[in-house]
């Protein structure tokens, strides 16, 4: 099952090799990562997904937690939350796939933010699986190039990860 | 306010910590901290000949006071050679600040001459790391060191500092903190006293109960309250490879060790047991052989100061998150105060099972060799060991047959007197182990037991015994060959000596030790075994080396089966199993 996991840590270097270290010495897999520092610079907010049964999760929070960088983490996944990946996906758009491709832009509510005669830069927010349908609604033959942020996470409500 | 250099600074922060000695060697990127070594006199420094002993020197004061062990090195090769010593010192979760030069600030990332990325490398063997980056934060730096390596579950902590920071012209505001606090490491103070209280339920009302003791009730200075537990219980005490000396050993409510090596009284117990109550343990595979065939009955309470460790391998019914003294502490007041007692019939019934198991198979009791051989049997070395020091010495163990025969037949009656590398399992620890321990405890009997394989490892280190007139007394159980890794090779290579042997190309113990200006003795007869015992432990001031020739073909039992089997499961000698 995926997880994601939310931790504010010392914005300091070395923090993120720790913690990115701690997943291949233990055998744990980071699918997606990001980190920025917050509103407080001595702070950044590390968000990952792995995937993992109820124990190895257990297990690599404790880790995560024994850290001395790792301030305070957060399972997302425990509770409800929202869950947002920003992509901007190079699409081929000549001839009649140009109006396709931007219909299909606007039912996934992306924008497309750069045009060439031949190419369409586009960006999509949205959860994972919702990156993943817009693969398959525009064809993946037109598709030239891809960068995604990884996903990023808060959980709903009054709920607040801050020390 | 005073003003001091970088490397002043630091030698002066680690003499208003409290150090008393460190162990290192100079080279390059360390100089002007070493120039600041020789300025003063609070700090003492002990010369080795390897940075590795510089840190098992360290981790053997550490394990025989409880206090930190402090380590110097140089950068590159003497911070890479520091490293075995820092993962065996991680493993066993012993409190440790290792610093190491590093070279110019402004030369990192160039690949300077000596350049290694000391913080980098020694990541996953660290509690934590620093890179000090500015003169200012050097005092700091020190005593978060100092703090994180030795509270919660200690471990070793990585100071590395480049040689600009401790140049020599620069001075610097002196003021050593008080204490340091750190937003993101606050390691639990007490247990939960829900859980104690749920714990202590399930004690009273246990029938056949084990307190199974790890290395944590050493670190964690708790034997007093587990001894003191274990006999209001009257319940039977197994220790861990680490946690020997944590119960006293001669005691009759002890089990012995348990595990791989374990006696069969405490194996069977265990897998019998219907509350196991694990204290500063991490159930290591050496302990539990099949993690699901673990203790199929039994309820497990688990009390460590480390998360992480609960639950890890095998569930624990009771979590116990916190120091192991205050928890017992207030488990100690609660059975006290409980009216209530374990069901005297039950447990005197599963005493009388443990006695069966003791009387029939108890090593200490038959010993489980043949005693008139023509050839001496490694564990009567021990044996005679242990009456030769009267149990009361520090015996360092370096790691094989010889390091299992001491944990099962030296019986240790007080914690922090059996110093070996028990997670990491490192030859070479031994010696240098024990020169840590005769400095910390100058008038001490400090015991080396070691094999002819394992002592090579560090062999150098006896010239650091000649500079600083340590009596250690080196038991060198010689069985020609690596013991055991020939005995695997017996048990599941069908007898295939694969680079285990030496081929007659051992060197003449005896007259290295001269060479050192120590002494060498060698036994090759039983007789003269307790008579060469008692001269060599007679020499008070003398570095003594005894080569003793053992059986090669003996083998440690007993030995769990593996794979696939259960505590119980455990071969008694080469034909017999349980």
């Amino acid at each position: 099952m995926k997880r994601i996991i939310s931790l504010l840590m010392e914005n300091e270097p070395g923090a993120l090799s720790r913690v990115i270290g701690l997943f291949s010495q233990r055998g744990y897999n980071i699918e997606t990562l990001t980190v920025a520092p917050t509103e407080d610079s001595t702070l950044s907010r590390l968000t990952l997904t792995t995937m993992g049964d109820d124990h190895k999760i257990e297990q690599i929070t404790k880790h995560l937690n024994r850290l001395v960088d790792v301030v305070k983490l957060v399972d997302l996944t425990e509770g409800s939350h929202i869950e947002r990946e920003l992509m901007m996906i190079k699409v081929r758009a000549t001839g009649s796939q140009r109006a396709e491709v931007k219909r299909c832009v606007d039912i996934f509510r992306g924008s497309i933010i750069d045009v060439t005669a031949s190419v369409y830069t586009i960006q999509i927010t949205g959860p994972t699986d919702k990156l993943n349908a817009f693969f398959q609604a525009v064809g993946e033959a037109s598709i030239l190039e891809v960068v995604r942020s990884g996903v990023t996470g808060i959980a709903r409500g009054e709920k607040v990860l801050s020390l | 306010m005073e003003k001091l250099s970088g490397g002043d600074i630091l030698i002066r922060s680690l003499a208003d910590e409290g150090v008393e000695c460190l162990f290192g060697y100079p080279g390059g990127a360390a100089l002007h901290i070493y120039d600041a070594i020789f300025r003063q006199q609070r700090v003492k420094h002990i010369l080795v000949r390897h940075e590795q002993a510089a840190t098992h020197a360290a981790d053997g004061y550490a394990r025989s006071t409880g206090r930190t062990g402090v380590v110097l090195v140089t950068s590159g090769p003497g911070a890479t050679n520091a490293i075995t010593g820092i993962a065996t010192a991680y493993m066993d979760s012993i409190p440790m600040v290792v610093i190491s030069g590093q070279v110019a600030s402004e030369r990192i990332g160039e690949d300077a001459f000596q350049e290694t990325d000391m913080v980098g490398i020694s990541r996953p063997i660290v509690k934590h790391s620093f890179l000090v980056k500015d003169q200012r934060d050097i005092a700091e730096t020190v005593k978060k060191a100092f703090y994180i390596a030795s509270t919660g579950r200690p471990g070793p902590v990585v100071i590395d500092i480049p040689k600009d920071i401790t140049n020599p012209v620069d001075k610097f505001d002196y003021a050593y903190p008080d204490k340091v606090k750190l937003r993101s490491y606050t390691p639990a103070l007490r247990g939960h006293t829900g859980q104690i209280k749920k714990a202590v339920q399930l004690l009273l009302t246990a029938r056949r109960p084990v307190i199974y003791a790890g290395g944590g009730v050493v670190q964690g200075n708790a034997s007093p309250q587990l001894t003191e537990l274990a006999k209001m219980l009257n319940f039977p005490v197994t220790n861990t490879l680490m946690g020997l000396g944590a119960y006293p050993g001669t005691d009759r409510q002890f089990l012995g060790m348990l595990g791989m090596h374990g006696m069969v009284e405490a194996n069977t117990a265990m897998h019998h047991a219907d509350v196991i109550l694990a204290v500063g343990a991490r159930f290591d595979d050496r302990v539990t052989n099949t993690p699901n065939k673990f203790c199929p009955s039994a309820k497990i309470i688990h009390i460590d100061i480390d998360p992480a460790s609960i639950s890890k391998t095998v569930p624990a019914d009771v979590p116990i998150v916190g120091p192991v003294d205050t928890v017992l502490d207030e488990m100690l007041e609660l059975v006290k105060a409980a009216k209530e007692r374990p069901d005297r019939k039950a447990i005197d019934s599963w005493w009388k099972e443990i006695e069966e198991w003791r009387s029939r198979h108890g090593i200490i009791l038959n010993p489980n060799y043949d005693v008139d051989s023509d050839m001496m049997k490694p564990q009567e070395v021990v044996r005679a060991l242990f009456e030769a020091t009267g149990g009361d010495a520090y015996v360092c163990s370096d790691v094989g047959q010889h390091q299992m025969f001491s944990a099962q037949y030296y019986q240790f009656d007080k914690p922090r007197r059996w110093i070996n590398s028990g997670g990491l399992g490192t030859m070479g620890f031994g010696l240098p182990a024990a020169m840590g321990v005769q400095i910390a405890h100058r008038d001490a009997v400090v015991a080396c037991v070691t094999g002819e394989g394992s002592i090579q490892m560090c062999i150098q280190e006896l010239s650091t015994c000649t500079q600083y007139s340590l009596p250690i007394k080196i038991i060198c159980i010689n069985n020609q060959a690596l013991g055991m890794v020939k005995q695997w090779q017996d048990m599941q290579y069908d007898s295939r000596y694969s680079e285990s042997l030496y081929e007659d190309s051992l060197p003449d113990f005896v007259k290295l030790m001269e060479a050192y200006g120590h002494v060498g003795m060698r036994v090759t007869k039983r007789s003269e075994l307790k008579a060469k015992l008692a001269e060599c432990f007679a020499m008070k001031d003398k570095c003594v080396f005894m080569d003793i020739y053992v059986d090669p073909k003996e083998h440690v039992y007993p030995m769990q089966v593996a794979p696939n089997g259960s505590m119980r499961d455990m071969w008694l000698s080469k034909t017999e199993r349980t």
